[in-house]
C-alpha cells in the first residue's frame, strides 16, 4: 500500500487461511480509543490467521494420509501410469470428513466463543469511534460556523 | 374464480411472459402456461428467479467445486443458496487435481446443460467474461475505503438480495392463498416488511459468519470477507432494515406479523447461525425459519393463526429438506474443513432419509390442503405428479446416494415449490364462494387503506 494512503488496505486471501490480511493505518493523532481499537483488530486478525493456518494444514496433511492409507488398502499407487494423483472417490472421502468433523468439534466451539466475543468487541468499539469522531466534527462545524 | 381474481393488477405480463420464454430452459412446458394470463406476476417473477438460480448455479458448478446455499433465515428460507460471481479459473484448477475424475466428469455434463440452458442470459454471460479479469484484480491489494456507488451492490450481497426476493416471494403465496379479499396496500406493506427483516438477518449473519464464509468456497467473495465494508456499517445496515421492517410490519399490517417477523430474524441470527456449528438440529431450525415467511404472509392478510397458516408453513418446511439436503451433499468437504455440523457430513444416512421423509410429507400435505378448505380437490391431484416426480428423485437420492442424485434432486426442488405454489394459487377456494357460505375470516390491516369488496 502506498505511504500517502490514510486507509486500511487488505490483501488477497492467504494461502495457508483464507483469510485476507489487514494493513491498518496509524493516525499521527491517533486516540488511546483508536489504539484499542486498531490493537483489537490486530489481535484478532493474528488469531484468526493461527487458527485457520494451523487447521488448514492439519486438514490437508490428515487428507493426504488418508489417501495414500486408503490407496494402499486397495493395492494402488499414490499417481497411477499416466502420472495423474489417484483420488478417492467421494463417497470413500466422506468417511475421512466425518472423522475430521468430530475430532475438530471441541476445537471449534472454542474458535467460535472466542470469535464472538472478538467481534463484538472489536465492532462496538468502531462503534465508540464512530461516535466521537461524528461528535468531534459537530463541535468544529459549530466552531466555524460561530467564527 | 376470475371474480375473486379481479383485484390482482394486472401487470405487463405479455412482456414478461416473452422474458420467460426467452429464458426458459429446457425444463419449461409451454402448455403449462397457458394459465398465465390469471396468473400474479410474482409467480413470474418467483420462477424466473429460480430459472435464472438454476442457470447460476449450474455454471458455478462448472466452474467451482462443492459450494452450496443456504438461504437467509428464512432461510428459509431456507438455508438455501446464495449464489456467488464465479470464481477465478485459476484458483480452480489447482482446486481441480484432488478429486479430478468425479468432477471432471460432472463439469462435462455440467457444461453441456449449460450450453443447452443459456440462452441470452446476460448473467451468465457477465460472470462467464470477467473471470480472467477478476483472478488478477483479486490478488491485488485494496484500500479499505467505502466508495458511495459501490454501495448498492454492496449492500446487496451483504444482504443477500435474491434471496430476500425469494423470501418474500414465498411470503406474499402465504397472503395470496389467505381465504379474505385481496388489500393491495396491505400487500405491499407486508411484502416490504417482510424484505426489510430478511435484509436484516441476513446481514448479521454474514456480520457473525466471517472467518467461515472466507474459507468456504461458496461465500468468500461476500463483502464483509473482502473488506469492502466495516462490520459496523454491516450491523447499522441491519439495524436501518429490521427496526423499520418490524415497525411496518408491526404498525402497518398487524401485530401478530410484527412478532412472527421479529421471531424469525431472532431465529435465524441468533440459533440457526450459532447451532450450524454446534449441531445437526441446526437443519430443522433453518427449516422453521422457512416456514415462517409464507405464515406472515397469512397473518398479514387474515390477522390471525389459522390451520391453514399452518399448512403452507408445513409445505415449506418440508420442502427445505429435500432442498438442503441435496444442497449439502455436495459440500461436504468445505462444511468439514470449515466446521459445520451437517448431516451430509455426520449422519449421512440420516440425511437422505430425512429428505426421502419430507418429500413424501408434501404429498401428504397437499391432500390436506382441500380438507381444511384451502383449495378445491383438483389441487391433490394436479399436484401429484410433481410431487411424486420429487419424491422419485428423493428416493433415488437416498438409494444411490451420489452427486448426481443429489444435483437431480437440488434442481427439482427448484422449481417445484414454485409450481406446487402456482398449482395452489390457481385451485384456491374462491372467497366469494366462502363469503355465500357466511364465514369470511376477519380482516387484519385496520390502519392501512383498504380496498374493500362490496
Amino acid at each position: 500500500p502506498p505511504a500517502h494512503s490514510h486507509s486500511d488496505w487488505i490483501g488477497p486471501p492467504d494461502k495457508h487461511s483464507n483469510l485476507r490480511p489487514v494493513i491498518f493505518y496509524v493516525p499521527p493523532e491517533e486516540s488511546a480509543l483508536e489504539r484499542r481499537l486498531r490493537e483489537a483488530r490486530q489481535e484478532a486478525q493474528a488469531s484468526n490467521q493461527r487458527f485457520w493456518a494451523r487447521h488448514n494444514r492439519a486438514f490437508r496433511q490428515e487428507k493426504e494420509e488418508f489417501i495414500y492409507s486408503r490407496l494402499k488398502a486397495k493395492g494402488l499407487e499414490m499417481r497411477d501410469e499416466s502420472g495423474q494423483k489417484a483420488t478417492l472417490n467421494a463417497e470413500e472421502m466422506a468417511e475421512f470428513y466425518k472423522d475430521f468433523l468430530s475430532k475438530n468439534l471441541k476445537k471449534h466451539l472454542q474458535y467460535n466463543r472466542d470469535w464472538y466475543k472478538r467481534n463484538f468487541r472489536i465492532t462496538f468499539l468502531m462503534g465508540q469511534v464512530a461516535l466521537v469522531r461524528a461528535l468531534r466534527w459537530l463541535r468544529r462545524r459549530k466552531k466555524n460556523v460561530e467564527q | 374464480m376470475s371474480a375473486a381474481r379481479r383485484c390482482r393488477p394486472p401487470r405487463a405480463l405479455a412482456g414478461l411472459f416473452v422474458w420467460r420464454l426467452r429464458n426458459t430452459g429446457v425444463r419449461q412446458i409451454p402448455n403449462r402456461f397457458v394459465h398465465l394470463y390469471h396468473i400474479a406476476s410474482n409467480r413470474l417473477i418467483t420462477f424466473q428467479y429460480f430459472n435464472f438460480l438454476k442457470r447460476m448455479y449450474v455454471t458455478q458448478y462448472n466452474k467451482d467445486l462443492s459450494q452450496r446455499a443456504k438461504p437467509k433465515s428464512d432461510s428459509i428460507v431456507s438455508p438455501f443458496y446464495e449464489l456467488q460471481p464465479l470464481d477465478r479459473e485459476k484458483k480452480v484448477v489447482h482446486k481441480i487435481s484432488p478429486v479430478s475424475p468425479v468432477h471432471q466428469s460432472w463439469s462435462e455434463t455440467s457444461s453441456r446443460n449449460e450450453l443447452r440452458e443459456m440462452k441470452s442470459a446476460a448473467e451468465t454471460e457477465d460472470s462467464v467474461i470477467p473471470v480472467g479479469a477478476e483472478s488478477k484484480e483479486d490478488r491485488q491489494w485494496k484500500e479499505m475505503k467505502l466508495r458511495l456507488d459501490d454501495l448498492p451492490g454492496i449492500l446487496a450481497r451483504l444482504s443477500k438480495i435474491k434471496l430476500t426476493a425469494l423470501v418474500v416471494s414465498t411470503a406474499s403465496a402465504g397472503f395470496a392463498m389467505a381465504p379474505v379479499p385481496f388489500e393491495f396496500t396491505c400487500f405491499l406493506l407486508a411484502s416490504l416488511g417482510t424484505g426489510l427483516a430478511s435484509c436484516a438477518a441476513n446481514s448479521i449473519n454474514q456480520f457473525f459468519e466471517v472467518p467461515f464464509d472466507s474459507n468456504m468456497n461458496r461465500t468468500k467473495n461476500r463483502p464483509l470477507v473482502r473488506g469492502q465494508i466495516s462490520p459496523l456499517l454491516a450491523v447499522c445496515f441491519a439495524a436501518s432494515c429490521g427496526v423499520p421492517g418490524i415497525a411496518l410490519l408491526t404498525l402497518g399490517v398487524n401485530p401478530l406479523t410484527g412478532a412472527l417477523g421479529a421471531f424469525n430474524i431472532f431465529l435465524y441470527t441468533c440459533c440457526y447461525t450459532p447451532l450450524k456449528r454446534m449441531s445437526i438440529a441446526n437443519t430443522w431450525v433453518g427449516a422453521v425459519v422457512g416456514a415462517i415467511p409464507p405464515i406472515m404472509g397469512w397473518t398479514a392478510a387474515t390477522g390471525s393463526l389459522d390451520a391453514g397458516a399452518l399448512l403452507l408453513g408445513g409445505i415449506l418446511y418440508s420442502w427445505q429438506f429435500p432442498h438442503f439436503n441435496a444442497l449439502s451433499w455436495g459440500l461436504r468437504e468445505d462444511y468439514s474443513r470449515g466446521g459445520y455440523c451437517m448431516m451430509s457430513v455426520t449422519h449421512p444416512e440420516l440425511c437422505r432419509r430425512v429428505a426421502l421423509r419430507h418429500c413424501l410429507a408434501l404429498i401428504g400435505l397437499s391432500t390436506v390442503a382441500p380438507v381444511l378448505d384451502i383449495t378445491t380437490w383438483t389441487f391433490p391431484v394436479i399436484s401429484l405428479p410433481i410431487n411424486l416426480y420429487i419424491s422419485y428423485l428423493g428416493f433415488r437420492f437416498y438409494r444411490d446416494a451420489d452427486r448426481s442424485s443429489s444435483r437431480k434432486l437440488f434442481f427439482c426442488s427448484l422449481w417445484h415449490l414454485p409450481m406446487l405454489l402456482l398449482v395452489m394459487f390457481t385451485c384456491k377456494k374462491s372467497v366469494l364462494e366462502k363469503e355465500d357460505k357466511g364465514d369470511l375470516p376477519g380482516r387484519s390491516c385496520e390502519r392501512a387503506m383498504e380496498i374493500r369488496l362490496p
